[in-house]
């Protein structure tokens, strides 16, 4: 077929995975009490924690900190954490994204610095893509960096950063004044730092999202000076760096278990013996679950292959906030309640959190319309 | 289970087989009615229909995955044969020590509510009841049946010009369907089945069967769709270029990748030798391969327009097996029920460490 049509190979855990999966869940079954559904909490001790079992920068080279273990591994101990509901989120985005994008661009220096802290859980990193007049167009950033001596000054704004009021680093995605022959190239010029959050010129302030939480923040940067030590990568070369940063948020296994607690709720409120309605919807929704997993550790595979699923990984991440989508349409036709964020109902708070939250799935890590345009690239159309 | 070289051998000497065999002329004559017999004598010198068997019984001991992923491919070229047929109803005859010959053969039954029985007559036994909407029995060389015996299930297997005459039907592909009552049939031999052959299991297997043809025909109907979209110029460009008609071509390619990949997982478990897993990995897979094909159907009309809708153009070889096949060994609706219903049979607790099998 002239079709390229893409591949998720079935693939099944080798056994060093499978024996992992105990370990994982006798430290979930530990750390129970600080457990619970959609948290996502900055919870430092347990990242600290998870840091000592090896668990952060698995698939690291020991050398920086890291531990050599597969990807299978790694998806492993990602699922069996977000199934708990365990709060990832003083490590997590380290350990997707950043963690990896230093290894792949950074200098020895860097490399050496930041990525055992990193995966010892004690240094907390966060996006710095998005501002205020670039969404999903991120090549249409407005924060500009100017060399100067011993390092660069930087101007502008970041928005939609979640966890920057707890986090210790961000890599900033800005750009460089460019020659007149380069102006019309939108990558040309972008460039990537890794800034210190405390640096002097830095105020971070809380945009509070519509559940009335502090998650995401903006951050104003006047005249921050970052040293030439902290460029990461090279001047010019962001939009590669950048892509690569992406292609690592995308393929990481968390775009459908988000709310795989209340699914649980629903089973135990549909019972031993469910109508045929109920079995129908149920079956459905672990129908897409399961497939779901299937397709995500056949990206486990590629990964441990050394090949780039980019398209396979933003297949996955747009059917997987689909399906996670449909999990409290489906709940409140077979549960119908209404919904309360401090219910003493645990059913009750999960169909109010996951209503509220379910908006941001299709929109966070690339908008849903983002997504299909890149399969859309992917099937040669663009 | 990676891909094994054997099955990517034998997948692209299927694929170049039906390639040169079963075009789309091939397909329009076999939906009048008459069987497309030299497609299978091809497919049939290849050893492919009865590879499962042992080669004590003309086998190859071959792999079902590898025969299951043959099966996607006669999906993608909508091929008029009973292959699935006849490799599960080579599988049973021969489990039980029955007649297996060398034609095309049916199987049954394929609807869960049909009654057969068979009771003792003397030195043979005598069978009553009705199959169903048989594959191709009009056709078949060999039909190989399950039926409750008077100690349990059983296993028939009699000539098709023995058989009484089967009354014709069809499926919205022109795929023969036809119905067989036995009144009082004779016959001489019946056999018990061996553990893991059942009624249930043939069900399943089939469903997987038709899950697995159906993300063939849905690699087919987005090949089509997007090779369409390349090609056909509106307002002075591709109508690939639309945004809007990228988005749709990106939807009907995820399904496709997860009608394929549920398939898989529904084959994966064939190896596993759990029967209880392969129950329910089956009805995961025909459910969401269902779910698949009916947006996935919708979306490949939609970008492909009027020209789509007509005889000539051979979207709707795919699309009207896909809507017949969802159907057939029971619908997403009622594999969706029978996953439910093992899940919550089982408790929330046991969602996960059943789904990861570990």
């Amino acid at each position: 077929m002239a079709t390229p049509m893409f591949r998720f190979d079935p693939v099944e855990l080798p056994p060093e995975a499978i024996k992992l999966r105990g370990e994982v869940r006798a430290f979930i079954e530990e750390h129970k009490d600080v457990m619970g559904f959609s948290r996502g909490e900055h919870n430092p001790e347990f990242s600290q924690a998870m840091g000592k079992k090896g668990w952060i920068g698995m698939t690291w080279p020991k050398q920086y900190g890291g531990h050599e273990r597969s990807s299978f591994e790694r998806y492993v101990v990602i699922e069996e954490m977000l199934v708990a509901g365990a709060p990832l989120s003083a490590h997590y985005t380290g350990d997707r994204q950043s963690g990896p994008n230093i290894l792949r661009f950074g200098t020895e220096e860097q490399k050496s610095y930041f990525c055992p802290k990193i995966a010892a859980g004690e240094l907390t990193f966060c996006i710095g893509m998005s501002e205020p007049n670039s969404g999903s167009d991120v090549a249409g950033t407005r924060t500009r960096a100017v060399k100067v001596e011993g390092g660069y000054r930087i101007n502008g704004t970041k928005l939609w950063t979640s966890n920057a009021h707890n986090a210790d680093y961000a890599i900033l995605f800005c750009k460089m004044a460019v020659d007149e022959e380069q102006a019309n190239d939108r990558h040309a010029g972008a460039t990537q730092f890794l800034l210190d959050l405390k640096l002097p010129g830095i105020e971070i302030r809380p945009v509070i999202n519509l559940l009335g939480e502090h998650h995401f923040n903006e951050i104003f940067l006047t005249d921050v000076f970052v040293p030439d030590h902290l460029l990461l990568g090279k001047e010019g070369n962001g939009w590669n760096q950048l892509t690569s940063e992406l292609a690592f948020e995308r393929s990481a296994p968390d775009r459908f278990l988000v709310f795989f607690q209340m699914l649980q709720q629903m089973i135990r409120m549909a019972g031993p013996n469910p109508d045929k309605a109920t079995a129908v919807a149920l079956g459905k929704l672990i129908s897409q679950l399961a497939t779901l997993r299937s397709m995500s550790v056949s990206i486990a595979g590629m990964l441990a292959e050394g090949l780039q699923p980019n398209n396979e990984s933003a297949v996955v991440k747009d059917l997987g906030t689909r399906y996670e989508q449909d999990i409290p349409v489906v709940a409140r036709q077979l549960f119908p309640s209404e919904p309360e964020l401090e219910a003493i109902d645990v059913y009750e708070t999960m169909i109010a959190r996951s209503t509220m939250n379910a908006p941001r799935l299709s929109i966070q890590g690339g908008t849903r319309e983002i997504l299909r345009g890149i399969i859309a690239r992917g099937l040669g159309l663009r | 289970m990676a891909i094994r070289d054997e099955t990517r051998m034998l997948l692209e000497s299927m694929g170049r087989l039906f390639e040169n065999l079963c075009t789309k002329q091939v397909v329009d004559a076999a939906e009048t009615g008459v069987f497309a017999a030299d497609l299978w004598r091809a497919v049939s010198e290849t050893g492919v229909p009865l590879a499962a068997l042992p080669e004590s019984a003309g086998g190859a001991d071959a792999e079902w995955a590898d025969l299951y992923a043959a099966l996607r491919v006669a999906g993608r070229f909508s091929a008029p044969i009973p292959l699935a047929e006849t490799m599960l109803a080579g599988w049973i005859a021969s489990s039980a020590g029955l007649e297996i010959g060398d034609g095309p053969m049916t199987v049954g039954p394929v609807r869960a509510s049909d009654k057969l029985t068979l009771t003792r007559d003397g030195n043979g036994w005598r069978l009553n009841g009705t199959a169903s909407r048989l594959p191709y029995a009009s056709h078949a060389e060999r039909i190989v049946l399950i039926v409750d015996g008077p100690d349990g299930e059983m296993a028939v297997s009699l000539e098709g010009s023995t058989a009484p005459t089967p009354a014709k039907g069809k499926n919205i592909a022109n795929e023969s369907r036809d119905t067989l009552v036995f009144d009082n049939f004779h016959l001489s031999t019946a056999a018990a089945l061996p553990k893991g052959v059942s009624r249930a299991a043939l069900y399943r297997r089939g469903a997987l069967a038709r899950a697995t043809m159906m993300s063939g025909a849905l690699e087919r109907a987005m090949d089509l769709a997007v090779t369409y979209a390349q090609e056909r110029v509106q307002f002075g460009r591709p109508i690939s270029k639309f945004q809007a008609v990228q988005q749709n071509l990106a939807v009907l390619s995820e399904q496709t990748a997860v009608a394929v990949a549920a398939a898989n997982l529904g084959i994966q478990s064939l190896s596993q030798g759990d029967e209880e897993r392969e129950e329910f990995q089956i009805a995961i897979a025909k459910t969401r391969v269902g779910e698949a094909a009916t947006l996935a159907c919708e979306l490949a009309h939609q970008v492909h327009g009027a020209i789509g809708f007509t005889k000539e153009y051979s979207l709707q070889l795919a699309t009207r097996r896909l809507w017949s096949w969802r159907e057939e060994f029971g619908s997403d609706p009622e594999w969706a029920a029978k996953v439910g219903t093992y899940f919550c049979g089982k408790g929330a607790d046991n969602l996960w460490p059943i789904m990861t099998g570990d």
